[in-house]
């Protein structure tokens, strides 16, 4: 076992640790802009769309990572369930990432919104307006946003969980800075 | 099992950290969702507050719900190329989409009953940008602020709530002088439109300009009697200017930019410019073609007032962000409901 890696590569945890910030802006922002008519409403609706499309940008790049370098793997001694909910919750974070950009910018697009963020750059539409293919795509972009927020949560408490409580160093190996308690070996 | 050994000793403070981190996390999602905040005024809200007490219009929009399509261009004269920078000044013919409506959420109201007529625009230019505008014909909007608003449509259903209403936003007066003593007419065409709500434009230069603007008709005002459109039938405007249309020929509107001199109420649409305030004709609207709304090219498009180009964006005037989140409640809701929309067998939703 001495091959596998204990940590993932530096590229992969930046990614990570940025994303999380932006994903946790952006559900709030989402969550945020929906509930009000103030004024700020059009730039919270102007950063949703420019950082959707960034974090759409980097997970193409932090799956490509993921499917290149892989990742560490869990404790021999960690319980068959909670293995298994590992793997479905990070297929689940994952796919939501890839998925709520596209639902939000497939939205716009079959609401005939021009879709224009910073700088006035514009992303050409890839579907024609569609009543239902509009409220169909919003519906899952809504719903499957509280998911993602509470998926978020379950890995921010499954991930204190490994670092705090189980000690197994399943935290070290995203950490952003090596912990100064070393973590306890897979093997 | 060597986690177990580490368990004792901090065990239950790792788990009350791993709840308060949990619920706080929850508790800061939920409160910006405004779900500890039932007085914020949401485009639900206010959507609400549009609804008719007898029923939804499903499917339709939940104001100015009825209208009809047309279709045609705007020709840029080149005079608004000292104002902003957006394409569509620069000389040149661009295509636009656009609905003349009825202010009234009743999608199938007598044409005769509203006193409010609006224009909805869109603009493409071929940078790809559009300019999507939604104007109407009263000079001054009736109220400051989209709180009063709400407040306005709310008092609006309940007839003892009026007069302290029209005590606490005195600034409604102006409007109702002009419902009450303006001269209706009997077509779309005869009216100007007005963006009432203020817009920064941005020039070539990088110098802006706080600006409203007016479509002023080319065809004289005919004034009738309110009892006039009555009579006429609930469709009159409707038969109109498709009629008008087809025997005359297209109809033209001059765009009129207006720009503020320091100091103007750019924030308060319910207050005029002065009238001496520099104007400048920037470009001829050119209706070419009605088509009912039923399948026409504009039913699909929410006539949102901050999708603008390059070269222009919203001032300090807290109603197009307010009428963007609300129209796209309204489009959310109208798209869901499609099924409700008296859709022709010809034009699938």
């Amino acid at each position: 076992m001495t091959n596998l890696p204990h940590r993932f590569t530096l590229l992969q945890r930046l990614l990570h640790w940025l994303m999380a910030v932006g994903i946790i802006a952006m559900l709030f922002i989402g969550v945020g802009m929906v509930s009000t008519i103030t004024p700020k409403y059009l730039p919270l609706i102007l950063l949703h769309r420019s950082l959707g499309l960034v974090l759409l940008l980097l997970v193409l790049i932090r799956l490509a990572l993921r499917l290149y370098y892989g990742a560490p793997p869990l404790p021999i001694d960690l319980p068959r369930p909670m293995k298994l909910g590992a793997k479905l919750s990070h297929l689940a974070l994952y796919g939501l990432m890839i998925v709520m950009p596209l639902l939000g910018l497939g939205m716009l697009w079959a609401a005939a919104y021009p879709v224009v963020v910073y700088r006035g750059i514009q992303i050409p539409a890839l579907l024609p307006q569609s009543d239902n293919v509009h409220s169909l795509l919003w519906s899952a972009h809504f719903y499957l946003a509280f998911a993602f927020f509470a998926l978020v949560l379950l890995h921010v408490a499954a991930g204190l969980f490994h670092a705090l409580i189980r000690r197994d160093g399943v935290f070290a190996t995203m950490a952003p800075l090596p912990l100064r308690d070393p973590a306890v070996p897979s093997e | 099992m060597n986690q177990l050994r580490k368990l004792p000793r901090s065990a239950l403070g790792s788990l009350a950290l791993i709840a308060a981190v949990v619920g706080g996390g929850a508790a800061a999602f939920a409160y910006t969702a405004g779900w500890f905040s039932p007085h914020r005024l949401t485009s639900g809200k206010m959507v609400e507050a549009f609804t008719p007490p007898s029923e939804a219009p499903l499917g339709h929009r939940r104001n100015h719900a009825k209208g009809i399509c047309f279709t045609g261009v705007f020709e840029a004269n080149g005079n608004g190329e000292q104002l902003s920078g957006a394409r569509v000044f620069v000389p040149g013919r661009y295509p636009v989409v656009g609905r003349f409506n009825l202010g009234t959420p009743h999608s199938d109201a007598a044409d005769a009953t509203a006193r409010v007529r609006g224009l909805g625009l869109l603009i493409s230019s071929d940078d790809g940008h559009e300019w999507r505008t939604a104007m109407i014909n009263p000079p001054v909007f009736p109220v400051s602020t989209p709180q009063a608003f709400y407040d306005m449509l709310r008092a609006g259903k309940d007839p003892s709530a009026v007069k302290a209403f029209t005590d606490s936003n005195p600034e409604i007066a102006a409007f109702l002088e002009w419902a009450k003593t303006a001269p209706w007419t009997a077509s779309y065409a005869e009216e100007r439109y007005n963006s009432l709500n203020s817009f920064i434009f941005t020039d070539g230069a990088g110098e802006d300009h706080a600006v409203r603007w007016s479509l002023v008709p080319a065809a004289q005002p005919a004034p009738v009697s309110k009892a006039d459109p009555e009579k006429r039938g609930p469709n009159s405007l409707e038969q109109e200017i498709t009629e008008r249309v087809r025997t005359a020929g297209p109809q033209r509107w001059t765009m009129v930019v207006t720009v503020a001199d320091p100091g103007d109420p750019t924030a308060d649409p319910s207050k005029a410019w002065p009238s001496d305030r520099r104007t400048v004709p920037v470009g001829t609207l050119v209706v070419q073609r009605i088509e009912p709304e039923r399948d026409g090219p504009c039913r699909d498009i929410n006539f949102d007032p901050t999708v603008l180009p390059p070269g222009m964006r919203v001032s300090d005037d807290p109603f197009p962000a307010a009428r963007s989140s609300v129209y796209r409640k309204s489009y959310d809701l109208r798209t869901a409901e499609a099924k409700y929309y008296p859709h022709t067998e010809a034009a699938k939703p």
